[in-house]
């Protein structure tokens, strides 16, 4: 209900919605030609080819989008805190992480996902003849961008519980989700293996994307990562909510009004 | 006047010196992004060596300078837009208008401030950082460092141009999202910040370097990598970032002036 009526407010100056939508569309797009221009003077990175680059970006691309879209207003909760006004969010009979995500709600977020959502679809085709498809496959698809999203989603509530006693350190979950977004779309054989293993064992993002990719593409997990782990992101996910849930639980309980 | 914008500016550094955890929090985001980044370009330069005319050395430095000079030249917001629309969106901007003092300079003033802390707040920090971890190409001693600062600043004053010029459209928008994001997008890309200008191909590469977003990153960094020399082409370079900047400034100018004129401020 408040996510709709952020949604009638945006609507208000029309002109600039269609504005923001595009934009939002395109800078994610602009994002994908820096790899077509890559593209255009190597023929792989990391031993990888563009389609499976595509399908690594569509992948992640999808899941951000989706939590940013849903998640990404918590970042304004810094302020919110800052000048007292979750108070009235307090008073309210509905639980406060709805109505801070539902704070500001933008629909222009969508055009991330509809973005991600093309390149997944292009990789796929590109990739259709070469992946062994088994239904196990095919179900991997849809189900990586839904754990992953759970997966950015967690990340994004753990970051806006640190903004209970931080207000001013929003930026650092960025780190995480922008970061972690930039940095899936690049196969993990690009990195250095102690970078790998923290996104496997530290902040679980290797299983958005990287894991189930490497499954779907018939290449062997990371060095050090049992081959089950392709399996592994709806428990990881499930893991991820239970931290997310309590430390939000822990930094509303030490919540102190500023008072005015 | 000089010491009232001198004050200005003084504010702007301590307003943002202020926020230690937001320096933090944003000094820790660049050198992730930093690091993010550096892999990449080692196995696109492992593929393509001396892409662009860089060696790997010479792309980890643009890598690094790309993430400290990020909120110093505006590459992704010019950190004040969002406040001035927020201003003419009001009808505080009335006030503005009323005090004895230019309104783009004071705001011009006050970025300048901005810029001097984050400079040393997120730009030294990731530089620092970076060329720790990966050894990359430093500048040609004292001489090299001090041509690099001048283009710095010259790209900051450059990325205030653009982005007063985006925060005017709100006189006529009211709401200035749409634009800020649209030349957050276009910034975000021509700017080099994603991939160096250098690399892009042909005439889309001809056209970016053309284009004022080249002066906030691509003209610092390629001074900072001494690819101008050090008489003529260096000279060159300010060149270019001055045109644009004398351009943009006037552009802003007359939009402001066209505004205060015709616009008539959201009362309340």
């Amino acid at each position: 209900m408040v996510a709709g009526m952020w949604i009638r407010s945006t609507m208000a100056y029309r002109a600039s919605f269609v504005l923001t939508l595009v934009t939002s569309f395109c800078v994610t797009f602009f994002d994908f030609v820096v790899i077509l221009l890559m593209f255009g003077q190597v023929r792989g990175l990391g031993g990888f080819a563009f389609a499976e680059i595509a399908l690594l970006y569509g992948l992640t691309g999808t899941a951000f989008g989706i939590a940013d879209l849903t998640m990404g207003s918590l970042q304004r909760m810094g302020r919110r805190i800052r000048d007292g006004s979750l108070d009235g969010f307090l008073l309210r009979p509905a639980p406060l992480i709805a109505q801070v995500a539902a704070d500001k709600f933008a629909l222009r977020r969508l055009g991330r996902v509809l973005q991600g959502l093309m390149v997944l679809v292009w990789s796929l085709v590109l990739l259709r003849g070469e992946v062994a498809w088994t239904p196990l496959k095919v179900l991997m698809v849809p189900g990586a961008v839904l754990c992953g999203a759970v997966i950015f989603s967690a990340v994004m509530v753990l970051g806006a519980s640190a903004l209970f006693w931080l207000q001013d350190a929003a930026e650092v979950t960025n780190a995480f989700t922008y970061g972690g977004n930039t940095l899936l779309q690049y196969p993990p054989t690009v990195f250095a293996q102690d970078l790998v293993r923290g996104v496997v064992y530290v902040i679980p993002l290797a299983f958005v994307n990287w894991l189930p990719a490497l499954y779907l593409l018939d290449r062997p997990a990371p060095p050090g990562v049992p081959a089950w782990a392709a399996f592994a992101p709806p428990l990881v996910a499930l893991a991820c909510c239970g931290i997310a849930a309590l430390a939000w639980r822990a930094g509303v309980r030490s919540y102190r009004s500023t008072g005015s | 006047m000089l010491r009232l914008y001198a004050t200005v500016a003084a504010g702007g550094f301590r307003r943002y010196a202020t926020y230690r955890v937001a320096t933090l929090a944003g000094l820790f985001t660049n050198t992730v992004f930093g690091f993010v980044y550096s892999y990449t370009y080692i196995a696109l330069w492992a593929e393509r060596p001396r892409l662009g005319g860089y060696s790997t050395d010479d792309a980890l430095a643009y890598v690094w300078i790309g993430q400290a000079l990020l909120t110093v030249c505006g590459l992704m917001g010019g950190g004040f837009e969002d406040e001035l629309i927020e201003r003419i969106r009001t009808g505080d901007i009335a006030v503005d208008l009323y005090r004895p003092a230019d309104l783009q300079g004071w705001w011009c003033a006050a970025n300048a401030g901005r810029c001097a802390y984050q400079l040393l707040g997120r730009g030294a920090g990731p530089l620092l950082i970076g060329s720790l971890a990966f050894g990359f190409t430093l500048p040609d001693g004292p001489a090299g460092w001090a041509a690099f600062l001048l283009a710095v600043a010259l790209g900051s004053l450059v990325g205030f141009a653009l982005w007063y010029l985006v925060a005017m459209s709100a006189f006529w928008l009211l709401d200035g999202q749409g634009v800020v994001q649209a030349a957050w997008l276009t910034g975000l890309f021509f700017s080099g910040m994603l991939l160096p200008l250098n690399v892009f191909p042909g005439t889309l590469g001809e056209v970016a370097r053309a284009l004022p977003w080249a002066a906030l990153l691509q003209v610092p960094a390629d001074v900072y990598l001494g690819r101008y020399g050090t008489g003529w082409g260096l000279l060159r370079a300010y060149g270019f970032q001055a045109a644009w900047l004398v351009l943009l400034l006037a552009a802003g100018r007359a939009a402001q002036h066209a505004a205060t004129r015709k616009v008539v401020v959201q009362g309340g």
